[in-house]
């Protein structure tokens, strides 16, 4: 069968720091055929199509292009050899028209005669419904038809192997629609499609064949004629025993949070939240578990007071604090352990000390007045240090210089400094190392044992899983569900994270 | 094929002696490359810095004159630090400098003031005055997100051709005989000096009190904090709760109304009367931006800072003097030292590291 | 004199003011449109009025001097491009160290030649047939410079060249989004040095009319000021060569009239206006859709690292 493939990629494997994203992975597409690659984030998908597209160097294995072994050193060497990728963020200049985006970077004649680009682009947009206005700016453009451009561009260079990175992940229902019809003409003019995505639905709808990825490895490969969405979120997901953390049942204290019918846009402007409610009380852990890109960035940032809601409420502590500042917000008892830490979670040039009183620096003990207090803000990080074990040369080091699980540490101490009566956390875990890991989630449930609560925001199902005394599941800005961690089944989970089938009964109250 | 290449690598934290030693070596690069000029002008380098040193140092007569154009520079150095640290880029100091000198020049002729009143109140308005003038790119900055540096320079421009405007029109002095200058300031507008020197003292000591307030506000206030927040990480300032529009104007008008006194201590202390802003000025608030940069943004540091490029002025005037050579050496030094100093900055904050290149299709590691 | 003959002076001279200002914003705007902002084209100026007039008094050949004005101001601005874009060092601050250099440079150099007379000025030419065409004709094409013909020219060619070619498309993309420009294939450095020193020549070049052909002489600080100008200009002009002349021409008119109108107002407050005018129109684009159709480059003043996106 190997001589039908068009392309193969044997044995790949890509280590970073840390990490072996791919671990020996085999991989094989033919013309023709759409051939999605499913997994979830942190699976290795995206990191596979790019050392294919030569973004990444691979560490070992090899790659054969119609059986001719090839080496793909840079994107342009990629496309060269007619490979094409269309990443999640989009390669396009916005102030830039889109005939001008297509030719950017080519060496098409001095003048890149302008007529003749937009007579092939008219031809290749008409042959695959990719129709788009060649003079309009980007920018002006939907993100629907900002993807259009970016296959027209790799159509116009005539690749023939096109990668899409999850590419519906941005779009409407309609566009998605549109998108899968432009790629089923793509592949029967002979071109071969792949698909990196981590919803079953499109898997099943789109897909000739599917490569399921788990955990930097090859799960399997299949015909989608055989696959189910059961059998494919099984695979997806895995059957490993989650290992819960010992705690005691949860004493539900009282009521700290309340979000009322809660809507908000994302940067685009298009909706990211849209009708959501939940509850949350003192002593528990509610989990927020979801695909990245479902409105868990935009809710923390509205519950947080850096996103404004356009519709809905946020009760906390039974005060309606919607649309209030951070300041307010945070003095009210709110901790926010973010999503970007560097950017926003500290001040990479400035000492340990500085940033652990990066929000309580205006109140006593560590002003005076206008003063700030240097020995009190001194002796406040030495105990810091000390307690939540953050390793650095002194309390003057600049925390840029502290490793991620130091600086987690850092951010930690500060925000559970103040004692919060609720604590938001972004991917508390994300890209640390085991023990700081174990500590950090250990924290949240010494301040769950406190009577704090705990708002996790996760795509990590195991974190979810074993910390959770509640989940949430966001698909599309919505609650897809409530469940019990108790009583949670991953295979449920996988569901419900993909948006198929919807449960909205709470199992509380 | 082989060449060589330059590794760039981040370098986590410049020590205070790599400062000094990128500093220093940027001066001297400086002084080596106008010494080039010297010689091709037929002058010899080491004479023309001798010279240099032995008039900006060597006699009382000097180090006043070092001193005094010294003033100006502290003044307005001290503003730049405070606003370079909330990364606002003021270019403009030199028209907020005018302004300052436009209003001590308007409470000491026009506003009907007089006696031990006036100087107070022209020190009072110049800060006001600079202060505004510094407010209006803020603002701007602020609400609208307009570029700050074409602003505050622009407003420079602006700032130039309205004292232009008053010395030719309105305030012109008619006892000045067809001249474009305003007529003296009464006597009590003119700023007590050292006896023997040109040292307009009472301006000295504000600049001094500005460095170490200055100095106290960024290292010990809540304020400074923030500042300092806001300029490291803006994204993490918001993230907690600090309002860059306030601690901007706050800088703004701290900024400009220093600048401010500064031209009120060169036309009360020097000129006692407003005049070409070429002469007023003599370009401080450009010099003032290289005595900020220099003094690493640290207000404490532009003593030594703005002493250092005063000496060069003073230098500059002893050149011209002697050597028959153009006071615009000082703005040729000026730009020299400028240029050496921020290329330095490439070495402090990254290693360069020369290696014999790889091939680059030389194959993946072992 | 009838208003006819005042117009015709006006237009005249306005073309003749602004030819310096047209040269010196086409560069800028070049070196914008990559991304570099230069804030020394005062000092490139400078040295280009007094390498000029050296070179047109030593060799009697104005045209000699202006060629050499304009390898100057290039090389002017190549310290300028090492700077900023090799070093990544601070563009502005950069910029004003190369202002301050040239005006102290050619302070210095052009000590000894301050006074000299030119007597081999660049001639003016009067297209004889041209300028019988009854109203504009008098006023365009009487007793101009050649060069002022060459810098509408250019302005033309310009626009073309960053609206129409592929070259331009690479410039604009350079400034906006480098990193994209760069996944492209365009050569982000090669482009920013080019337009760079382009902004250098013209730069140059417009010193070099100054002193060799608008005023026959030297003078230490004959730019006055007009590199500023250019920097206003540029924004002015949206960044558009085409509005660069424009601009440059009412700005002409405006300091020619500056000092017509003296007795109704004073030429110190007109000349206030390509600065006012620059921050009014930054304020006035500010805001909704006009921000992203015509505001600054995106990646102006950021020096590019691959990979630091």
């Amino acid at each position: 069968m190997a001589e039908s493939e068009r392309l193969e990629m044997r044995g790949i494997v890509k280590r970073f720091p840390g990490v072996v994203a791919n671990d020996g992975v085999d991989f094989t597409a033919r013309a023709g055929e759409i051939h999605a690659l499913l997994g979830e984030n942190g699976a290795g998908k995206t990191t596979l199509m790019r050392v294919l597209y030569g973004i990444y160097q691979p560490d070992e294995g090899e790659i054969f292009l119609d059986g001719r072994a090839i080496q793909v050193r840079s994107p342009a060497e990629a496309l060269a050899l007619g490979i094409g990728m269309v990443h999640q963020h989009f390669r396009l200049v916005p102030t830039l028209s889109v005939e001008e985006n297509v030719i950017l970077g080519l060496r098409e004649g001095l003048f890149g005669n302008l007529r003749r680009v937009r007579e092939r682009l008219a031809a290749i947009a008409r042959d695959y419904g990719l129709e788009v206005d060649p003079r309009a700016k980007v920018w002006e453009l939907s993100v629907g038809e900002q993807q259009r451009v970016e296959i027209l561009k790799a159509l116009y260079r005539r690749v023939q192997i096109l990668i899409m990175d999850e590419p519906t992940s941005v779009l409407t229902p309609q566009e998605v629609k549109q998108l899968f019809s432009t790629l089923r003409s793509l592949v029967e003019a002979g071109l071969t499609v792949i698909f990196i995505t981590h919803k079953l639905d499109e898997v099943l709808e789109v897909s000739d064949r599917v490569t399921v990825l788990r955990k930097g490895k090859v799960v399997a490969t299949l015909p989608t004629a055989e696959a189910d969405k059961p059998s494919l979120a099984r695979m997806m997901v895995g059957r490993e025993v989650v290992f819960r953390l010992e705690r005691g049942p949860a004493k539900l204290g009282e009521k700290l949070l309340e979000v009322r019918d809660l809507q908000a846009l994302n940067d685009r402007g298009l909706p990211a939240i849209r009708g959501l409610s939940f509850e949350l009380y003192g002593g528990e852990i509610l989990g927020v578990a979801g695909v990245a890109g479902n409105g868990q960035k935009e809710l923390v940032e509205v519950l947080t007071g850096l996103r404004k809601a356009t519709k809905g409420r946020v009760l906390l502590f039974g005060k309606d604090l919607t649309n209030r500042s951070p300041k307010e917000i945070a003095a009210a008892g709110v901790a926010h352990i973010p999503e970007e830490r560097l950017r926003r979670g500290l001040v990479p040039e400035m000492s340990v000390a500085e940033n652990l009183v990066l929000k309580s620096y205006r109140d006593p003990p560590f002003a005076r007045g206008p003063f700030l207090d240097q020995r009190v803000i001194i002796s406040h990080a030495e105990r810091a240090i000390a307690a939540y074990q953050i390793m650095t040369p002194s309390y003057n080091t600049p925390a840029k210089l502290l490793s991620g699980g130091n600086i987690q540490r850092l951010i930690l101490a500060r925000e559970l400094s103040g004692q919060p009566r609720l604590i938001i956390a972004a991917h508390p875990t994300y890209g640390l190392d085991v023990g700081a890991t174990e500590q950090i989630r250990g924290l949240l449930l010494r301040q769950r044992e406190l009577g704090a609560g705990v708002l996790l925001i996760s795509e990590d199902l195991e974190e979810i899983l074993s910390l959770s005394d509640q989940i949430l599941v966001l698909f599309a800005g919505q609650a897809m569900g409530l469940l019990e961690a108790e009583e949670a089944e991953l295979e449920e989970l996988g569901l419900l994270m993909a948006g198929a089938g919807r449960r909205r009964e709470s199992s509380k109250g | 094929m082989r060449f060589v290449r330059i590794r760039i690598e981040k370098r986590p934290a410049p020590s205070g002696g790599l400062i000094l030693l990128t500093s220093s070596l940027a001066i001297l690069a400086a002084l080596v490359v106008a010494g080039l000029f010297f010689w091709a002008y037929g002058a010899s380098p080491l004479h023309a810095y001798r010279l240099i040193l032995q008039g900006a140092l060597g006699s009382k007569l000097g180090l006043a004159e070092t001193v005094r154009r010294a003033i100006p520079l502290l003044l307005c150095g001290v503003g730049l630090t405070l606003a370079f640290r909330a990364l606002f880029w003021n270019i403009g100091a030199e028209g907020q400098l005018l302004l300052g000198a436009v209003a001590a020049t308007w409470v000491a002729l026009f506003s009907g003031l007089s006696g031990p009143w006036l100087i107070p109140v022209m020190l009072v308005l110049g800060f006001l005055a600079g202060a505004i003038w510094a407010l209006i790119p803020a603002l701007l900055k602020a609400r609208l997100g307009i570029n700050d540096v074409i602003t505050t320079l622009m407003m420079n421009y602006i700032a130039m051709y309205l004292v232009l405007y008053l010395i030719h029109g309105p305030w012109k002095g008619p006892q000045m005989r067809g001249f474009a200058y305003t007529d003296f300031f009464p006597k009590a507008a003119w700023f007590p000096l050292i006896p023997g020197t040109r040292i307009h003292w009472l301006t000295l000591i504000l600049g001094l009190l500005a460095a170490i307030a200055a100095y106290i506000l960024l290292t010990k206030t809540k304020r400074g904090f923030e500042i300092r927040v806001i300029g490291e990480n803006p994204e993490a300032a918001r993230f907690a709760g600090m309002s860059y529009t306030r601690t901007v104007l706050i800088v703004m008008a701290l900024s400009g109304g220093l600048a401010g006194l500064a031209g009120v201590g060169e036309v009360g202390g020097v000129h006692h009367l407003l005049r070409q802003p070429e002469q007023i000025s003599l370009g401080y608030g450009y010099t003032a931006i290289i005595v900020a940069w220099l003094a690493r943004r640290n207000p404490l540091a532009v003593i030594l800072t703005a002493l250092l490029l005063g000496a060069l002025m003073a230098g500059g005037d002893v050149i011209k003097a002697s050597l028959g050579l153009p006071f615009q050496l000082v703005n040729m030094f000026n730009g020299l030292i400028l240029s050496f100093l921020i290329s330095g900055e490439l070495l402090m904050r990254y290693k360069l590291s020369f290696q014999p290149g790889r091939r680059r299709w030389a194959g993946r590691p072992g | 004199m009838g208003w006819e003959t005042w117009l015709i002076g006006t237009i005249s001279r306005a073309l003749a003011y602004g030819t310096p200002l047209l040269l010196g914003t086409l560069g800028e705007i070049y070196a914008e449109r990559s991304g570099v902002l230069n804030l020394g084209v005062e000092g490139m100026m400078v040295m280009g009025a007094f390498s000029a007039f050296a070179t047109a008094y030593t060799t009697s050949n104005p045209w000699l001097g202006l060629l050499v004005a304009a390898a100057v101001g290039g090389a002017f601005s190549l310290v300028h491009a090492f700077v900023s874009i090799t070093l990544r060092a601070n563009q502005i601050v950069s910029g004003l160290a190369l202002t301050m250099l040239g005006l102290g440079l050619a302070g210095v150099l052009g000590r000894g030649w301050e006074g000299k007379p030119l007597a081999a000025a660049l001639p003016s030419i009067t297209v004889a047939y041209l300028a019988k065409i009854p109203g504009l004709g008098p006023s365009l094409f009487v007793e101009q410079n050649a060069l002022v013909y060459l810098a509408a020219g250019l302005a033309i060619l310009l626009w073309f060249v960053l609206y129409k070619t592929r070259i331009g498309i690479s410039i604009r993309a350079v400034g906006d989004d480098p990193a994209t420009a760069d996944a492209m294939g365009v050569n982000v450095f090669r482009t920013r040095y080019l337009c760079v020193l382009l902004g250098g020549v013209l730069a140059g070049l417009g010193g070099g009319y100054l002193s060799v052909a608008y005023r026959p002489a030297w003078t230490e600080g004959m730019t006055a000021g007009m590199g500023w100008i250019v920097i206003a200009l540029t924004i002015f002009a949206f960044w558009n060569p085409l509005l660069g002349l424009v601009g440059a021409y009412f700005f002409g008119a405006l300091y020619h009239l500056s000092y017509r109108l003296q007795p109704w107002t004073s030429p110190e407050l007109l000349k206030t206006m390509p600065y006012v005018f620059a921050i009014l129109v930054l304020a006035l684009v500010a805001r909704g859709t006009l921000k992203r159709r015509m505001s600054a480059p995106a990646a102006l003043c950021e020096p590019y690292i691959r990979g630091e996106e």
